[in-house]
């Protein structure tokens, strides 16, 4: 073969994606773009209060509104549909359950209490105006340390707001260390609650057909496959007859990983009436209807010799979990406690993991689940400590750094750290910011009266999620490829993208090793009547774990059509290449045969190989056999101005390594937006509830996700350090800058101010908390 | 009911409509032009923006009868004859992940483009500060607007 013939190097080449042409031209399909014939419209009547007994409900003006073909109420939902589904379920775990629609006694806002179904949305709210329900009030409990304390019950029959408390590490040993430390450090550490955000709200259409008896829906979710299994249960379909289809959908962030009640609504009301029925959510149903992330209180202490040498890491998280636990709720701030080490080592570690209900909207798995809160507490840590020593951070950091030679790592909690060099990424981020220039200059502008300061954050993550015996619900994935009869090639994946580009880096990879061009391969997803099974997209798993299934098809196809093209050219499989498209005998390369041609004689399948069935079509599941375990360094440069409070986020220099790169343009895009969002805790977003457990920052007038202009252009560079997981080397990268980035803010906002005594500040750090903190620093109030 | 008349990527349209009908309906649900998004209730998100007699607004925000008379222009008309220098950008510069926000992204640059044919990378970010994108943190979004902002000059 000569090189000219060689098909372009596709992996790791930055590939425009496809699938931008129909999303830039308005031609994508989002589940509110399809409108079957007939489709009727359902809207939610919700709780208005945190926590309500319902003495009444009266739909009968609803019933009988114009357009109005069904109403569904609690009594009648409790009978005939499966409870809301909750599949991590932790020792010694009280799980109340709740049906779609609730009757009894209401515990949060936003809770669905009646549903209308009408021939048009408008028709639909008209007559959920009508809808009138009787509450009587109930005392609420917002704050989950009051909860643990004696506040009022969330749940009556539980006779505890307490949810679960799982214990990690060695408690003893962690006392003792922290006991005998030189220097101990002891801070209560906010991360605060947020509000996913996604811009396509959630939205749903069931379309039951009488006459083969099947359930079709489509929704915006990241996880079609476990929606088909755990649908069919809640609304009484028999599995092997209900479809899902995650169309293309309009961002998930963790928040659509989950089963809703309008979901099992939607397909019960579709079921009843044999017509298509949608829900689509508004946005300020968004925000109190679907799950929130975060709200972890962590009470730390780190204890280190007066040398800096780590000793002792201690921690108890109470976690607000809200009202009720949503699919894996109780397991997210469980990963923080399996990620407490950090890039460290810790001789001795121990951790408390308090879940605690209140009378708020669910948490559950959003954007980092679990890590980044275990970053944050870590990485400010590291850094009060700094401070406590007079130490430089990244000297402390570098001092307590598991060391490039020490992999694979055992840590404390139980996890086998796969590859890391922790101090390459560090060195390359100062070499970025300048840091010895920056010092300098930081000193010289705080004698002209200004405050700059620099952040780090060195973090690792746990993605490629990961070993079954990890997930409630299994944690491999599962892919397909099938070399069609004119040698074009479909790929089927478990995974389920939603922007994150699979479409392209799996046909790189497929197109790579076929030796065919990319426009002549497709990826398929999202459809479980196409694709057999899957799990999903979360966890930074799609190419970690989706695409080693989609390289074992690989693996089987190149075998199967070796098996054939020996056999056609009457020599040993053995003896074949398999490149550019082309099967060809390694001693006399000029002797080949194609992929068309194979695969031709693959279905015509007259002369079939010795013990070789016809078709070229393979499909694998793959297990991973650990989790990936992707780092980098995180650095803020800000500038506070101490009148106003106000930070100016000058620099953000991101060193991330993900392992092997199929995509650097993709992989550059998911940093971006992890950074946005990991930027956006430390600064612009935070969900306030009242007293009452009223949202107040219930819309996008009053909660801050940030906005173009609110952001700079960030400094992005990458390591490379493989993984021996899997075969590809990749370790997963969607998480990675929401994860390392928030620490690094506050850090940087911390140094500014430290000349003024300020030793932390809370998230988000809104203007008045600086100058809190400031005034505070100073001895009084402001 | 009021009957309008809109002139929707060069095609005119006479509808019946209720009073109350939202722009962005008439287009998704009526004339079936559904590249046009609504993403939130309160005018932030911007998923909605079309172009109306040569300005931005939001579809999402407006009475289809206030639009009675108007020339739009949506997603699905920008590109008719080939990709537009702003959807180009998209591309090129991966300015788009799940798409969601992309064509009332797309239409705001296109229109911040028509005011400022060489604007500066802050004019850009606050030219842009009405519409949300949660997945790109926006830098490859302003990139594209200046490769489009190249093209076109």
């Amino acid at each position: 073969m000569t090189t000219q013939e060689r098909p372009p190097k596709l992996i790791g080449e930055p590939i425009k994606r496809r699938e931008d042409p129909r999303l830039i031209t308005g031609q994508g399909s989002y589940v509110d773009d399809l409108q079957p014939l007939g489709t009727l419209h359902l809207v939610i009547v919700r709780s208005p209060y945190a926590h309500a007994r319902v003495t009444g409900i009266d739909v009968s003006a609803a019933r009988n509104a114009p357009g109005v073909v069904a109403v569904l109420t609690p009594e009648d939902v409790q009978q005939s549909t499966e409870p809301v589904p909750v599949a991590a379920q932790l020792e010694g775990m009280h799980m109340p359950l709740r049906h779609a629609l609730t009757g009894g006694e209401v515990k949060f806002v936003g809770e669905p209490v009646v549903a209308i179904v009408a021939e048009d949305r408008y028709l639909a709210a008209d007559a959920a105006e009508l809808v009138e329900v009787e509450y009587e009030e109930l005392p609420a409990v917002i704050d989950p340390e009051q909860a643990l304390e004696g506040g009022p019950l969330v749940h009556d029959e539980l006779g505890t707001n307490l949810c679960v408390v799982s214990p990690i590490g060695d408690a003893e040993a962690a006392a003792r260390a922290i006991e005998g430390a030189e220097v101990v450090i002891k801070q209560r550490l906010m991360n605060q609650r947020l509000i996913p955000n996604p811009i396509e709200p959630r939205a749903v259409l069931a379309h039951y057909e009488p006459g083969p008896g099947t359930l079709t829906v489509w929704s915006s979710t990241q996880i079609p496959h476990l929606l088909k299994t755990l649908l069919s249960a809640c609304a009484r379909v028999p599995e092997q007859l209900v479809r899902v289809v995650a169309p293309d959908v309009g961002g998930g962030f963790g928040c659509k990983l989950n089963v809703y009640p309008e979901e099992i609504l939607a397909a019960l009301a579709s079921r009843r009436l044999e017509r298509p029925v949608k829900f689509v959510e508004t946005r300020q149903e968004n925000y109190v209807a679907t799950i929130h992330g975060r709200d972890l209180i962590g009470h730390l202490e780190l204890g280190a010799k007066r040398d800096g040498t780590l000793v002792g890491y201690r921690i108890k998280v109470i976690a607000d979990i809200g009202a009720y636990q949503h699919l894996l709720t109780a397991a997210i701030p469980t990963l923080t406690a399996l990620m407490l080490q950090g890039v460290y080592k810790i001789p001795a570690l121990a951790g408390e993991i308090v879940e605690v209900f209140t009378n708020k909207t669910p948490t559950d798995a959003y954007r980092g689940a679990g890590r980044p809160e275990a970053t944050y507490y870590l990485e400010r840590g590291m850094d009060l400590l700094a401070a406590e020593l007079g130490m430089d951070p990244v000297e402390l950091r570098r001092k307590n750094f598991i060391g490039a030679g020490e992999f694979p790592f055992d840590t404390q909690t139980g996890l086998v750290y796969d590859s890391g060099d922790y101090d390459a990424a560090l060195d390359k981020a100062l070499a970025i910011v300048g840091y010895d220039d920056f010092r300098s200059e930081q000193a010289r502008l705080r004698e002209a009266g200004r405050y700059l300061g620099v952040g780090f954050s060195t973090y690792v993550e746990i993605c490629g999620v990961g070993p079954s015996s990890a997930l409630p619900a299994g944690g491999w994935e599962a892919g397909t490829v099938r070399v069609e009869r004119t040698g074009k090639v479909t790929v089927l994946t478990g995974v389920s993208p939603h922007g994150q580009g699979e479409e392209t880096s799996f046909a790189q990879i497929a197109a790579e090793r076929l030796g065919v061009g990319i426009e002549d391969v497709t990826v398929i997803h999202g459809d479980t009547a196409q694709v057999s099974a899957g799990i999903g997209t979360f966890g930074s798993r799609s190419l970690a774990v989706g695409g080693t299934a989609l390289v074992m098809s690989l693996d089987k196809i190149e075998a199967k059509a070796k098996r054939f093209a020996a056999h056609a050219m009457e020599v040993q499989a053995d003896d074949l290449e398999f490149e550019a498209g082309q099967v060809f005998v390694k001693d006399a390369p000029e002797k080949t045969i194609s992929l068309p041609e194979i695969a031709t004689l693959a279905y015509n399948a007259v002369d079939l190989p010795p013990d070789t069935e016809p078709g070229l079509e393979a499909t694998s599941y793959y297990e991973p056999g650990n989790f990936t375990f992707p780092f980098g360094t995180h650095v803020a440069v800000v500038e506070v101005d101490t009148d106003s409070g106000a930070i100016d986020l000058q620099r953000f220099i991101s060193v991330d390594d993900c392992g092997n790169i199929i995509n650097p343009l993709i992989v550059e895009g998911q940093i971006h937006g992890g950074l946005a969002q990991g930027i956006a805790q430390a600064l612009y977003e935070e969900a306030v509830y009242d007293a009452n457990g009223q949202l107040l920052s219930g819309s996008l007038m009053d909660y801050a996700v940030p906005r173009a202009d609110q952001l700079p252009s960030f400094e992005l560079a990458t390591t490379v350090t493989p993984t021996g997981v899997n075969p590809l080397g990749a370790k997963g990268v969607g998480e990675a800058g929401t994860i390392g980035s928030t620490p690094a803010i506050v850090n940087a906002v911390v140094d500014a101010l430290a000349p003024l005594g300020v030793q932390h500040i809370e998230m988000m750090l809104r203007p008045e908390r600086v100058l809190d903190a400031i005034q505070a620093a100073k001895g009084g109030a402001r | 009911m009021p009957e309008i008349s809109v002139t929707v990527n060069g095609v005119e349209h006479r509808e019946e409509v209720e009073p109350r009908l939202l722009l962005v309906h008439l287009l998704r649900e009526r004339l079936r032009l559904t590249g046009t998004h609504v993403g939130c209730d309160t005018s932030q998100c911007g998923a909605c923006t079309v172009v109306l007699d040569g300005k931005s607004v939001k579809s999402c925000t407006m009475l289809a009868v206030q639009a009675d008379g108007s020339e739009l222009l949506t997603i699905e008309g920008l590109g008719k004859d080939g990709l537009h220098p702003v959807q180009q950008g998209f591309w090129d510069q991966h300015g788009l992940q799940c798409g969601y926000c992309t064509p009332g992204m797309i239409m705001a640059a296109y229109q911040l483009l028509q005011d400022d044919a060489d604007p500066s990378e802050e004019a850009i970010r606050h030219g842009l500060r009405g519409n949300l994108c949660r997945c790109t943190g926006y830098q490859n979004i302003v990139r594209a607007v200046q490769q489009a902002a190249r093209a076109t000059s």
